[in-house]
């Protein structure tokens, strides 16, 4: 590393810390119903999307309304890809003549999209029309973020009000974000990105005489409009096969490093308006810097792995690309794991044993160092509540948190949240090691392939979405199985969470006493840090041990597959 | 029922918007205004497509400086990456292999090290750059194969270094040949 990668890195993590506030203030004011002034001259399409859907934005949902709409939107959201997939060889906008994909695939990409995981089952230059691009996986891109942000909406207002009943209106929650936020901001950048050499057409792909005198198909389509959201939403579901490594769709150093920074950018800025609607943001900013110093920590080992590991100096260009460079796709790769965004700039898989591994215990962490937009914040503050519950175990008191009474139905609910997707990433691989199925998918050999199995089932249960790409997740039983555990990994947080939210709203609050564990501090910065990694650790460490690490010290030893 | 009704009513509403509305937006600004970059950044020759700044293409001509070594063979729809990891046999002698042909191509001899752009495949399959010192070892085969003085050729590939703020700097192959065909003595 030289002057030049740490200057890269340093103008990063500034230009992040200084667009959170004043994104997160954008944010709030939107989840508020008071978008920015000059944005007011959407409000027609809000309204007109309210008369369209016959949805009155004001009237008050229970948490169990709210949850009901949240999944019947989604599912249809799903059905609609889905349908899109099946039908694209009759539908206009395919002018490369794809066929209907394959059914398995269909239903893992629907769900891959409705659950803002993206996982990428499909290869988008060679099997999806220009609408099913379009008017499928874009418009989930934009869908499934504004649910994230709308069950933080809800959980904030679950904290913030005292004795109510409701916690809001999803539909209200899902237009105002979508329409005042994600639209405008992947308007601006869609248009960056094309001035940098994202395409954006809707022509076919371009036959090319090489100099070489062989035919090559330039392939095209509608990107730039779907990458801009694909990164601010934690999406992360290229356009292209191979994501941003392919320079159709992260074409320069610049636009890799607002690319970059897109996928931080809003899962930032939700804390901060977290801090906003719950009235507390000294309690916010101690999130922030625990979720900074998780990133941080991970972004230095990765580093250290990737320029010190024995045969870096020959094989740490492997997967990545000349124009980006070791750093950058370092940083972008623990970027997009914190996050449960799962683009990739350079191949995961090839990267340094250990660099792959943090990679993958980001994942394992739960989606929720920043995590996904919206949801990082909701499964952080699962974590939260169980670190309010230890510190009270601790003195002898029933933990508050932010003022409301947290009791064994919240505990309850917290811990099924943070272990479900636990559970599922741990049955995942142990079918997969048991079965012929889940072995034969795998691309290389040793520890590393044991890697890629608990990459896959931890990518898809916590909504990343990235992968160690050797290995083949076409078959059945990663396709249908991948389907499954990206439901149960997306709803099976979601729903305890708005329960959570609909207890805590019902609840008085209780002023604060000498027995309250502070919340605001760095004690409990050091609590909150303690309980993420024990949960990962205790969790995942037999399979990081024998997958990543002793990967790490093969390689040491001089040992290949 | 009427949530099912008001999902679907709004689910169309907002596919319109942000499956309809917003990318012909976005495409007609970008056709507006950055049209060549839109359309794929095609680079043409005597009036015929010869392919795409962005993406690099086969070369086995020793006239033509040679891209990095592709996983997926510069296939385009859909391109590879080789997805080897560090502790994989198959990579240390696809290296070896890479190595050993570039030294061959460029009569080069051991002492030469070999920049690892050259050995490795990148992410993209199509990484259409290189690092200067990985063109400049190709020169002397470029030169004599042209007939050409390599001093041009360095010259011109001085000209073709591109720099940035945010990443290493490059040149890119499938330019730099198109002008080396213009390059007379």
């Amino acid at each position: 590393m030289n002057v030049s990668d740490f200057t890269y890195l340093a103008l990063f993590v500034a230009v992040l810390v200084a667009v959170t506030a004043p994104l997160g203030r954008w944010l709030a004011a939107v989840l508020r119903g008071e978008p920015p002034i000059w944005l007011r001259w959407l409000i027609p399409v809000e309204r007109g999307l309210y008369r369209l859907a016959g949805i009155r934005p004001d009237e008050e949902m229970s948490w169990r309304h709210y949850t009901g709409a949240i999944l019947v939107f989604n599912l249809l959201g799903g059905v609609l890809i889905f349908v899109l997939q099946l039908f694209q060889a009759k539908l206009p906008l395919n002018p490369q003549n794809f066929s209907a994909v394959p059914l398995g695939i269909a239903v893992n990409t629907a769900v891959s999209f409705l659950t803002n995981t993206n996982w990428q089952a499909y290869s988008g230059e060679s099997s999806l029309s220009y609408l099913t691009q379009m008017a499928g996986l874009g418009v989930q891109n934009f869908l499934s973020a504004a649910t994230g942000l709308a069950v933080m909406a809800a959980l904030a207002r679950g904290l913030s009000r005292k004795s109510a009943h409701s916690i809001g209106n999803f539909w209200a929650d899902l237009v105002r974000p979508t329409v005042y936020l994600l639209v405008p901001l992947s308007f601006g950048f869609a248009v960056v990105l094309v001035a940098q050499g994202v395409v954006m057409s809707f022509n076919p792909y371009v036959h090319a005489v090489t100099l070489a005198g062989t035919d090559q198909l330039i392939p095209l389509g509608p990107a730039a409009s779907q990458i801009a959201i694909k990164q601010l939403g934690t999406n992360g579901g290229g356009f292209f096969g191979l994501n941003s490594a392919h320079p159709f769709e992260n074409p320069t150093p610049l636009s890799n490093f607002l690319q970059a920074l897109a996928l931080l950018a809003l899962p930032a800025a939700c804390v901060y308006a977290y801090g906003l609607l719950a009235g507390a943001r000294r309690h916010a900013w101690v999130i922030y810097g625990v979720m900074l110093a998780f990133f941080l920590g991970a972004l230095g080992l990765s580093l250290w792995s990737e320029y010190s590991s024995p045969g870096s100096a020959a094989l740490a260009l492997e997967g990545k690309e000349v124009r980006f460079g070791i750093t950058p796709s370092v940083l972008w790769a623990n970027a997009t794991t914190v996050a449960s965004n799962g683009s990739v700039n350079a191949m995961h898989s090839s990267l340094s044993p250990l660099g792959g591994g943090i990679a993958l215990f980001n994942i394992l962490l739960g989606e929720i160092i920043f995590g996904g937009i919206g949801s990082g914040l909701y499964g952080m503050v699962m974590m939260i509540l169980l670190a309010v519950f230890l510190a009270g175990l601790m003195v002898g008191r029933t933990p508050e948190y932010l003022g409301k009474k947290i009791e064994a139905f919240e505990i309850r609910l917290a811990a099924i949240a943070v272990l479900l997707p636990c559970a599922a990433v741990l049955f995942g691989c142990a079918i997969s090691f048991a079965t012929e199925a889940g072995r034969s998918a795998v691309g290389n050999a040793g520890p590393h392939a044991l890697t890629e199995i608990v990459y896959a089932w931890a990518s898809m249960a916590n909504n990343n979405g990235s992968a160690f790409g050797s290995l083949t997740a076409t078959g059945d039983w990663y396709t249908w199985g991948g389907s499954v555990v990206m439901l149960l990994g997306r709803f099976g947080v979601i729903i305890p969470v708005l329960a959570i939210a609909g207890s805590l709203a019902a609840k008085k609050t209780v002023p604060p006493s000498s027995g309250t564990f502070p919340t605001d501090g760095p004690l409990f910065a050091v609590l909150l840090g303690g309980v993420i990694i024990i949960v990962a650790a205790l969790t995942y460490f037999p399979a990081l041990t024998l997958g990543p690490v002793l990967e790490h010290l093969l390689l040491a030893a001089g040992r290949s597959f | 029922m009427k949530t099912f009704l008001q999902s679907l009513r709004l689910l169309a509403g907002l596919t319109l918007l942000c499956g309809g509305l917003y990318p012909l937006a976005v495409w007609a600004v970008g056709q507006l205004f950055f049209h060549h970059a839109a359309e794929g950044s095609v680079l043409t020759q005597d009036d015929h497509v010869v392919g795409s700044a962005l993406l690099a293409q086969k070369t086995t001509d020793p006239r033509y400086f040679s891209p990095r070594p592709s996983a997926g063979d510069y296939a385009t729809v859909a391109s590879g990456a080789s997805n080897l990891a560090w502790t994989s046999a198959k990579l240390r002698d696809a290296v070896a292999a890479n190595e050993k042909d570039f030294r061959t191509q460029n009569q080069l001899t051991e002492a030469t090290p070999i920049p690892a752009d050259l050995t490795t495949t990148s992410g993209s399959g199509l990484d259409p750059d290189l690092s200067p010192e990985a063109v400049r070892l190709q020169i002397p085969r470029v030169a004599s194969a042209r007939h050409l003085a390599p001093e041009k050729i360095s010259a011109l590939i001085n000209r073709r270094i591109e720099t940035s703020l945010f990443g290493p700097t490059r040149i890119n192959v499938l330019q730099l040949n198109l002008l080396l065909d213009q390059l007379h003595d």
